[in-house]
């Protein structure tokens, strides 16, 4: 674990031999992005695969968000097996991210360089910005088991995908001394509903189903649905990111919501979230 | 005990206001000390603390137009006031349109620092803010905890990189740590490490310049000795010091230095040295041993 890894200058493609995981792109600021967005707890665990990496954060185990940064996202990725899990500090990873600033300005890019050894070993990354380099050693923990919804897209009983724009204002304004935020989706009036129950009284947003802010709309039966705010509330970070959104709720009344998020360069990524209904209203 | 200084220009009311601004970001309160052709501001913390030390030097001649002080007596012919940086700087806030700028040495209750400011009036009239700054005057006897602080011998002088960046790695380090190592050789490298028991950080910057100083005689620390000539370019001089007083100093600059230069003394120190035509600042860090 103490051992310094040699900064980006001395490395030599065939040291990247003894790493199981290379990754490496031109604009750190794409996988950070990606990161904040289900940034709402100390610790992630990342799984990287041939098709990118995931990186999962849970919650009370009802709530779980997973950021999908694809291979193509990088310009160079290397894996020799199928499946690596590791947990690892998201803030800390974080910080080490965006230690150049992370805001944008002109040709201020930071290139990152990320390489993961195997079991045991630190997450090891290099980060360069305008001939100044900076190298991290991060600590990485044993993988927890994560939760497994069981979502299937064959159960999915009500899908809405619409622009993010509106919920943004419903999410930012939400009630919080309402315990619950209460969806209903239906394929009759009011169509989608987000329904809170506080100290001051209810409120009720309802969208058409042919506002223009909704693109696809694929209602089969009538679904309310409550779930804990507290559980809820730490998806507007993704939402506030996204451009689009999909709805989902299963017959369990398993909430799913993907957000669709455009990176600085243009390409499309995609954050997951999972809810477990709160109480069951009825059916 | 008599001080009176008066600036006209409003360039030079700015430019001083930004001094204080700076020592104001940095330390909560200091001495004055007012001498026939300087004008200090010092800070030196108890080892207790952080043992953070200021040396803040200004020309009298470059800001004041008039400038008068009789100290405490002749062969002592100065004067050490003990200000809050802070409530001077909202005194001197107001002057940044003024026609000119007062500063006197008053008794009224307690000892005050008075501000005079004839502010721009539109009209015939003379439109005059006056604040007091309460001081207290400092005895004799204390002086000599408040002289310049002797810079030792240092291994590595180098210039400061840029700071945009470098104020952004020292911000996100503080972050994770309370601690930065700060290390750099006679080859233009300087390095910031940290390291916790979650990770280590290494932060390499490149190219940097290394001044060479002579020796000239003048009046102590400024004019330091050049680095070991024997020195082996590429070793490191390596000072730990406390990373929010780190931060501290980089973020307080308002007053666009020319060149800031850090000197390390292996294991002992770190000691800033803020050039600017009229203005030098000195800040000294100890190291914090593990």
């Amino acid at each position: 674990m103490e051992s310094q890894t040699s900064t980006l200058s001395t490395q030599r493609a065939e040291e990247d031999n003894q790493y199981l995981l290379v990754a490496a792109l031109d604009n750190a600021r794409n996988v950070s992005t990606m990161l904040k967005a289900v940034h709402f707890k100390d610790t992630a665990t990342v799984f990287a695969s041939p098709m990118g990496l995931k990186v999962t954060v849970e919650d009370a185990k009802c709530a779980q968000a997973n950021a999908f940064v694809q291979e193509a996202i990088f310009h160079e990725y290397s894996i020799k097996e199928d499946q690596l899990a590791f947990k690892i500090n998201l803030t800390v990873l974080l910080e080490c991210l965006t230690i150049f600033g992370g805001s944008a300005g002109p040709g201020a890019n930071t290139s990152l360089k990320m390489c993961y050894a195997g079991y045991g070993c630190p997450l090891i990354l290099m980060l360069e910005e305008d001939g100044v380099l900076t190298d991290c050693s991060l600590k990485t923990l044993e993988p927890d088991e994560v939760l497994d919804f069981d979502f299937c897209s064959d159960n999915v009983v009500n899908k809405i995908i619409m622009k993010s724009e509106c919920l943004k204002e419903v999410f930012n304004e939400l009630d919080t001394t309402s315990e619950v935020l209460q969806i209903l989706m239906s394929p009759d009036q009011p169509f989608l509903q987000f329904s809170t129950f506080g100290n001051a009284g209810s409120t009720h947003s309802s969208f058409p189903k042919d506002s223009e802010m909704v693109e696809s709309f694929e209602c089969t039966q009538t679904q309310t649905n409550r779930y804990k705010i507290s559980l809820l509330k730490p998806s507007v970070k993704a939402l506030a990111l996204s451009t689009r959104i999909s709805i989902r709720t299963d017959s369990r009344g398993f909430l799913s919501l993907q957000y669709m998020i455009r990176t600085e360069d243009g390409q499309i990524c995609f954050v997951e979230y999972f809810c477990a209904p709160d109480e069951e209203v009825e059916r | 005990m008599k001080f009176r200084g008066k600036i006209t220009d409003i360039g030079y009311i700015q430019h001083f206001t930004n001094v204080v601004g700076t020592i104001a970001k940095l330390v909560k309160s200091c001495i004055l000390r007012i001498t026939e052709d300087k004008v200090f501001f010092i800070l030196s913390e108890r080892v207790g603390d952080t043992g953070a030390q200021v040396w803040c030097e200004l020309s009298q001649s470059h800001f004041f137009n008039e400038y008068a002080m009789e100290g405490v007596s002749e062969e002592a012919n100065e004067i050490y006031l003990e200000v809050s940086p802070d409530l001077l700087l909202r005194s001197l806030r107001t002057a940044n349109t003024a026609k000119w700028l007062k500063i006197k040495l008053t008794k009224k209750h307690t000892p005050c620092l008075t501000f005079e400011i004839d502010l721009p009036s539109g009209t015939l009239h003379q439109r005059l803010v006056v604040h007091d700054v309460p001081v207290t005057v400092v005895a004799r006897k204390h002086w000599p905890d408040f002289a310049e602080p002797v810079m030792p011998k240092f291994d590595v002088s180098i210039a400061l990189p840029q700071l945009r960046l470098l104020k952004s790695v020292v911000d996100k380090m503080k972050n994770l740590s309370n601690y930065v190592a700060l290390s750099a050789n006679c080859n233009g490298e300087m390095k910031l490490s940290v390291e916790t028991d979650m990770v280590a950080v290494n932060t390499h910057f490149q190219g940097l310049h290394n001044p060479s100083w002579c020796r000239d005689g003048g009046d102590g620390g400024l004019s330091s000795q050049s680095g070991d000539l024997d020195r082996d370019p590429q070793e490191f001089a390596t000072s730990r010091v406390h990373i929010r007083r780190f931060a501290q100093f980089l973020n307080s600059q308002q007053v666009n230095p020319d060149k800031v230069v850090c000197n390390i003394v292996h294991h002992r120190m770190a000691h800033f040295f803020l050039m600017h035509d009229d203005v030098t600042l000195q800040y000294f860090l100890p190291v914090v041993s593990r």
